[in-house]
């Protein structure tokens, strides 16, 4: 799309929505635009030129500069409503609004639902080719709508939680904070009073979930959440693992540091964890498709937990 | 090259004004004669320049007709009809405006994001306030996209075959041709579901093995989607599936939490240790998950998931020495 293209289509919501909301600030307006307040000024003097043909000054659309930095805008009623959705726009809403729906929401609460079918009313023919792109959640019914009323209604819950590095399961009080849709999955993320932090769990691994009487005192300010889920912290292990054309997937499952071509179609990934346990399973379920390069207390472990089991499968018989 | 920018713009705005606001059919003529920046001296020029501004209308989406007065008028004429360049009125409640809101930050940085950004801007233009506080506590967010995300999308949606390089697990690089039928993003990875035209059936290829670039093999209109098509159960169909044995596992007490959850049996088997049947589809899919526990797993029968096991873990046991 051309430079002047795209700015033409910024000019025709800009329009609308000073008309929407006149005595805009010249500062929220670049906000909302994405744009800085110079190119806003000359958005304005442009729009300023423009009105219907004739082009004398009772043709032309009007603007005018108020007190404290306002904008406002008339004599534009040809363009006061903003274009149609075009199909890839109606496309992202609509997928978005569709995957939201699939995660069970808090009884009583069909926002989304309802949104879904007005948008795409108003997206019309645009919102046909949305059936086109998908994104498929898992999301456990039962406890993530429990999830959700405990949200809707601040109160804290106790999850029996699965530790698959530990394997096994804890009891837990928890101040929800938010649900955390990604990676296909659902994630329960609040204040857990086992730990004395922020913590999140997948609603897959949530075994039980009872909302309890107590209000949920999470901590006020939780900053950006979707990326502090996989952020590592400097103290998690670094290990670097040799994938063979097979195991390649690894480095789309796992938040890798980094990962480098190695010939072949064989890739050099390094990750982070915290679990131990959970590193030597990764290792041992790739098994030959994969090599541990580091650190070498890993590769040692892996060795010595294959030879433990080899010993149980010569302990125990198949004619079972 | 900022000055031809603006006027360019400027002449954009006044075309799309006096298209909007003539119920008539306006001749190029006319345009040119209203509208400041076509009075140029040449009107080969101006023409080409007209040509060029209805490409740049048509690609933002704006519906420019194309008609005459009268069938004695050969002179083709041009206006924009309000209904189809409106956005339609859009009734949203405050929670309804804050889950659209909230749905379109799915896309964070990733895939749809700049169209969904644009969409959002509209919508605010139309008076609706779709950044108000939003009750549910849902963050949604999908996995960044590989680059080929956008390009199947387009020819998905566009319905044209497309042609790409494809690295199926242990195989070398492999040309594939396929009639898309859309992107789906299943388990966390992206997947494009489609007919391939070589092997003459459904299929799916994951979007993070397609190892080059995606070419359009078709004009738009190519592709005919079977009626019915529900992309989520392709995926979870194509996904290698096969049918399901029952496999018997000893299993130390306290381990191995997720195979318990799927067993259709659980028998105590001696201090410390239960014995659970767990549903196989895949031999090699169970040996990796149960390789993993180390020796508080150990699989009884089948001999070859037995086996399976065995293999592995004697692969692993020769490892660096």
């Amino acid at each position: 799309m051309s430079t002047s293209s795209s700015r033409l289509e910024r000019l025709l919501a800009l329009v609308p929505y000073l008309l929407a909301h006149p005595a805009s600030t010249l500062p929220d307006l670049a906000r909302t635009f994405g744009i800085s307040i110079s190119q806003l000024r000359q958005d304005l003097n442009l729009i300023f030129m423009c009105g219907l043909p004739g082009h004398t000054p009772g043709d032309l659309i009007e603007v005018w500069f108020g007190p404290d930095n306002t904008v406002s805008l008339s004599n534009a009623d040809t363009i006061r409503r903003p274009l149609r959705l075009t199909t890839d726009e109606a496309l992202a809403l609509v997928v978005a609004l569709r995957t939201l729906a699939e995660v069970p929401a808090a009884e009583g609460d069909d926002a989304v639902r309802r949104a879904l079918i007005k948008i795409e009313t108003a997206a019309g023919q645009a919102a046909e080719q949305a059936g086109r792109v998908a994104v498929a959640v898992e999301a456990e019914p039962g406890v993530v709508a429990a999830a959700a009323g405990a949200l809707r209604r601040s109160r804290r819950v106790r999850l029996a939680y699965y530790v698959p590095g530990r394997d096994e399961t804890t009891d837990r009080d928890v101040d929800p904070m938010r649900l955390l849709v990604t990676a296909g999955r659902t994630y329960l993320q609040g204040w857990c009073h086992r730990a004395g932090a922020i913590r999140t769990f997948r609603t897959d691994r949530i075994v039980r979930i009872v909302e309890l009487t107590e209000p949920a005192t999470p901590p006020p300010d939780v900053g950006p959440l979707p990326d502090a889920l996989f952020t590592p912290s400097g103290a998690d292990r670094l290990v670097t693992l040799l994938l063979e054309p097979r195991a390649r997937w690894v480095a789309d499952y796992y938040p890798c540091e980094s990962r480098t071509e190695s010939g072949g179609g064989r890739l050099t990934v390094t990750l982070r964890s915290r679990e131990t346990g959970w590193l030597v399973r990764l290792a041992m379920r790739l098994g030959q498709q994969a090599t541990v390069i580091g650190p070498v207390e890993l590769a040692v472990a892996v060795r010595e937990q294959a030879r433990d089991a080899l010993a149980a499968y010569s302990s125990t018989c198949s004619c079972g | 090259m900022a000055g031809m920018s603006a006027a360019k713009t400027e002449r954009l705005l006044n075309l799309v004004l006096a298209l909007l606001s003539t119920r008539r059919w306006l001749s190029f003529a006319q345009i040119r004669s209203a509208i400041p920046g076509y009075d140029v001296a040449e009107e080969d020029t101006a023409r080409r320049m007209f040509e060029r501004d209805k490409a740049d209308l048509r690609e933002l989406g704006i519906p420019l007709e194309t008609g005459s007065a009268s069938v004695w008028d050969d002179e083709p004429g041009y206006r924009i009809a309000r209904r189809d360049y409106e956005l339609p009125e859009v009734d949203l409640e405050p929670d309804e405006a804050a889950a659209v809101g909230l749905a379109a930050r799915l896309w964070a940085e990733a895939g749809l994001a700049a169209d969904a950004s644009r969409a959002l801007l509209k919508l605010r233009a139309a008076g609706i306030d779709v950044d108000g506080p939003q009750l549910s506590g849902l963050e949604p967010k999908v996995d960044a996209v590989e680059p080929c995300f956008e390009p199947l999308v387009e020819a998905a949606t566009r319905g044209r075959p497309v042609g790409f390089g494809y690295r199926a697990p242990g195989a070398p690089v492999a040309r594939r041709r396929l009639e898309p039928w859309g992107v789906v993003s299943w388990h966390g990875a992206w997947y494009v579901v489609g007919h391939d035209l070589d092997r003459g059936e459904r299929r799916i290829f994951r979007l993070s093995r397609i190892a080059d670039e995606v070419r359009t093999l078709g004009p738009p209109g190519g592709v005919t989607v079977p009626a019915g098509v529900n992309l989520r159960e392709v995926v979870r169909e194509l996904v290698p599936d096969l049918p399901e044995r029952p496999v018997r596992l000893r299993v130390r007490t306290g381990a191995g939490h997720e195979l318990r959850r799927r067993a259709q049996e659980v028998l105590p088997a001696g201090a410390g240790w239960e014995e659970i049947v767990v549903p196989m589809r895949d031999v090699g899919t169970l040996a990796d998950e149960v390789v993993g526990h180390g020796s508080a797993v150990v699989v009884l029968d089948p001999p070859d998931a037995r086996a399976a096991v065995v293999e592995r873990l004697r692969g692993l046991a020769r490892t660096g020495t």
